[in-house]
């Protein structure tokens, strides 16, 4: 089965965007719980957000109501998950020969859904059940593909785009967090240190997965280590990298991609986050950033450059 | 219920007869929406909804953006016999053999000119001639692979083609939708009524692509090319290429090599093309020999055809034949190439080249239907019965300034079909019907085509880019016997 250049950066990009559609509303939501169970006085604010996703400046004063409505509802904000599903959208469809028709049809309703319910993102009452639907809704479409597509290079392309778009996003949703440690307010927060990592796992769905693999309490650094590099676990940056190798594997020309994948991984093997302090943590997470940018770049390069001159596309 | 007062004046309705009961062979589904009642409406919603989660969209250009609008569908199915629908595709198959050999001919010897049958000043003049095409031999003799002709019934039943579209024709995608849109609304009706399936048209489609392939035993690579998403028609491009198995290819997806093959730019490498299936017009195709600043197309494209590496679907400059003034010559066209009687007749069509032909229409311009002869989509139609003088005057100094490039027709009466109008009413639309021709080693004509509906009260223009709608059109086999009424 060939696979278009073109068509493939399409279902790459729709991959990234659909899981950062479900991981933006999960920060949402679990950040939304989050404020229920901390005192005022701790001055958690939605600042963290906004840093998470990148767009600390879009925002004059990061009340709840602004953040929530620029990450959920607001169509003139690319990192929003509204926009996100409508660039995964416009990249399927782009995409729709060779992707099954059901999911197209999914994504398309969800898509629509959103449109027609952005305002239930922001108001509290109807937070949850919005971002549970987005997300459940998002789960459902990549069973689907699972289900029902070939595994073929297609497919390959899907993981690679979910895979590292994962890998940044819990690299970022741990940045983030380091710096709410390193903060002014860090002092305040000290003691609710166990709930605020419990639920930095929650927003990356690994509450349940890190309890049952470390059979010890929350604390920072077994939490640092889970996500960064338990193997099992299908967040953490360790298990996304090797997926995206396994799917690299799969392709042709594999060298330069695989490299600059295994240059990330190599950072982790030697490395005691344990023994990191937050500033440590904060440039140790910036040269995981870069490398899986570098990956994206080795990916991009390679596959879905159009000259026939590129390096990729001298042999048949 | 609504279906009592029921009544089209002036215009043969499809599905109920002058006397208020429904036409030969559409008892039995008269008889389901009848029995379906208010429910119908319902129906209607559902389906509504169902086209707007499947996606189904046209794309129309307005004001500088691309708006994508749902596919506007009517729930009332318009019905054909199955009987008449047998004749008309054994007419439809006579009028594209004999408009293939024209085509042929003109590229060939001019035998037709030569004979005096068709007119050499016509082809001097013709937009869609294209002078790199002469001489060219393409596979099994077929230029105009695909073809959409439009067919319209006339007040006293009559079916006549109106026009055939030979370069890029549309809808055909819609066709097929319409029906997934019916299966799903109307499950429980479609049971127990004998309706012709339309699915196998991609399979056909793909069959009669596969068989220009130079590579003859290989499994072709076939490839459909679109001018990209900002086309009115791109999601049929993508849909037919699905449906197909095809590569949706745009034209920077592929480039021609000093082997005058064609290749596909694919992450595994170039990977040579067999068939294109394109759906860019001709001036577009190939910037090296046509239009150059066109980026839709793929430098070389030309070469690698008439160098027999890769087959193209229609083939370029088959769009000579789609001409509204050599329309009025396929009759003529269909006695000598097949010495047969058309099976379809045309409109009566006034050629305004010919001064007694073109006084006719300029003293009868109220009554008439002027048109281009190669615009497509009702664009620079003009129609005589609601016009203003100022029009009439407009049109006619058009005619006179370049009269090889208009037509005249009298204004038919388009036929009616009952259509669930705002207010839940049902009320009679004008409409027409696109089947779609294939033409290679055999023929094949889709079962019935697509149904366009002017949904504006009393208007003659059906095309969607101007507020036209669409019906599942149902090829029906009236032996069956129809249901018996509830007591």
């Amino acid at each position: 089965m060939m696979l278009l250049s073109r068509v493939a950066e399409n279902v790459y990009w729709s991959a990234r965007y659909l899981e950062r559609a479900e991981a933006t509303a999960r920060l949402v939501e679990v950040h939304s719980k989050l404020f229920l169970d901390l005192p005022r006085a701790a001055g958690l604010g939605w600042a963290p957000l906004l840093l998470v996703t990148g767009t600390a400046e879009d925002v004059a004063s990061p009340t709840e109501e602004a953040v929530v409505r620029l990450l959920t509802a607001d169509a003139g904000h690319p990192g929003s998950v509204r926009s996100c599903l409508a660039a995964a959208r416009a990249n399927l469809r782009l995409t729709r020969s060779v992707l099954p028709e059901s999911a197209w049809e999914e994504l398309n309703s969800l898509h629509l859904w959103v449109e027609q319910n952005a305002g239930h993102a922001v108001d509290r009452r109807t937070r949850l059940s919005w971002t549970t639907t987005v997300i459940r809704r998002c789960q459902m479409l990549a069973g689907l593909l699972n289900g029902v597509m070939s595994h073929d290079e297609t497919w390959s392309f899907l993981e690679i785009g979910r895979h590292l778009e994962r890998a940044d996003m819990t690299t970022r949703v741990i940045d983030v967090q380091a710096g709410v440690f390193l903060g002014a307010g860090a002092a305040q927060l000290q003691p609710y240190a166990d709930v605020i990592w419990s639920s930095v796992l929650r927003s990356l769905s690994a509450h349940q997965m890190f309890l049952r693999s470390s059979r010890a309490g929350v604390s920072g650094p077994e939490a640092l280590r889970f996500l960064l590099r338990n193997p099992q676990f299908p967040r953490s940056v360790e298990h996304c990298l090797t997926a995206g190798s396994r799917s690299l594997l799969e392709l042709p020309f594999y060298e330069a991609p695989m490299a600059a994948c295994a240059a990330v991984q190599g950072l982790m093997v030697d490395v005691d986050v344990a023994a990191m302090d937050a500033a440590e943590v904060h440039t140790f997470i910036d040269q995981l950033q870069v490398g899986i940018g570098t990956l994206h770049e080795a990916v991009s390069d390679t596959y879905f450059t159009l000259s026939p001159a590129g390096s990729a596309l001298t042999a048949v | 219920m609504w279906w009592s007062d029921y009544a089209s004046p002036g215009a043969w309705d499809e599905l109920i007869d002058g006397q208020g009961r429904p036409r030969s062979g559409c008892d039995g589904v008269v008889a389901r929406l009848i029995q379906l009642g208010p429910d119908l409406v319902e129906r209607q919603r559902t389906a509504e909804s169902v086209i707007h989660t499947m996606g189904i969209t046209f794309s129309v250009y307005s004001d500088g953006t691309n708006v994508d609008r749902a596919w506007p569908f009517d729930i009332i199915p318009r019905v054909i016999t199955a009987q008449e629908w047998a004749r008309t595709t054994e007419g439809l198959v006579q009028r594209l053999q004999a408009l293939n050999l024209f085509i042929a001919d003109i590229y060939g010897d001019r035998k037709v000119v030569g004979d005096g049958v068709f007119p050499a000043e016509l082809l001097s003049d013709s937009v869609n001639l294209r002078a790199e095409c002469m001489g060219v031999e393409p596979p099994l003799g077929v230029w105009a692979h695909i073809c959409g002709s439009d067919l319209v019934r006339d007040a006293d039943g009559t079916m006549y083609v109106l026009e055939d579209n030979l370069r890029v024709p549309s809808g055909v995608s819609y066709l097929l939708e319409n029906r997934q849109v019916t299966k799903r609304v109307f499950a429980d009706l479609f049971r127990d009524l004998d309706i012709h399936p339309v699915d196998s048209y991609p399979n056909k489609l793909f069959e009669l692509l596969a068989s220009l392939s130079p590579r003859p035993g290989d499994q072709p690579v076939i490839a459909v090319l679109t001018p990209g998403i900002f086309n009115s028609a791109y999601f049929e491009h993508s849909f037919l290429a699905q449906q197909m198995g095809a590569q949706l290819v745009e034209g920077p997806d592929l480039f021609v090599d000093s082997d005058d093959c064609v290749y596909l730019r694919t992450v595994g490498g170039p990977v040579r093309v067999d068939v294109i299936y394109r759906r860019v017009d001709d001036l577009f195709l190939d910037p090296e020999v046509f239009r150059s600043d066109s980026a839709l197309g793929v430098p070389g494209l030309m070469r690698a055809w008439r160098a027999g590496k890769v087959g193209i679907a229609n083939a370029p400059g088959a769009g000579v034949a789609d001409d509204k003034v050599v329309y009025a010559y396929v009759p003529d066209l269909i006695r000598y190439y097949l010495g047969e009687d058309p099976l379809i007749p045309n409109v009566p069509t006034f050629r305004c080249h010919l001064a007694d032909e073109r006084s006719h229409v300029l003293a009868n311009l109220e009554r008439m239907v002027v048109k281009p002869a190669n615009e497509s989509g009702g664009y620079g139609l003009f129609i005589g019965s609601p016009s203003t003088a100022e029009q009439r005057d407009e049109v006619k100094r058009r005619v006179l300034a370049d009269p090889r490039n208009y037509v005249g027709q009298p204004i038919l009466s388009l036929s009616t079909a009952p259509t669930l109008c705002e207010g839940d009413s049902i009320e009679p639309r004008h409409l027409d019907l696109r089947p779609f021709i294939l033409s290679g080693e055999t023929s094949y004509v889709t079962a019935g085509g697509l149904t366009r509906v002017a949904l504006r009260k009393g208007s003659l223009v059906v095309n969607s880019s101007q507020g036209g709608g669409s019906k599942d059109t149902w090829i029906v086999d009236p032996t069956v016997t129809p249901i018996r009424r509830a007591p």
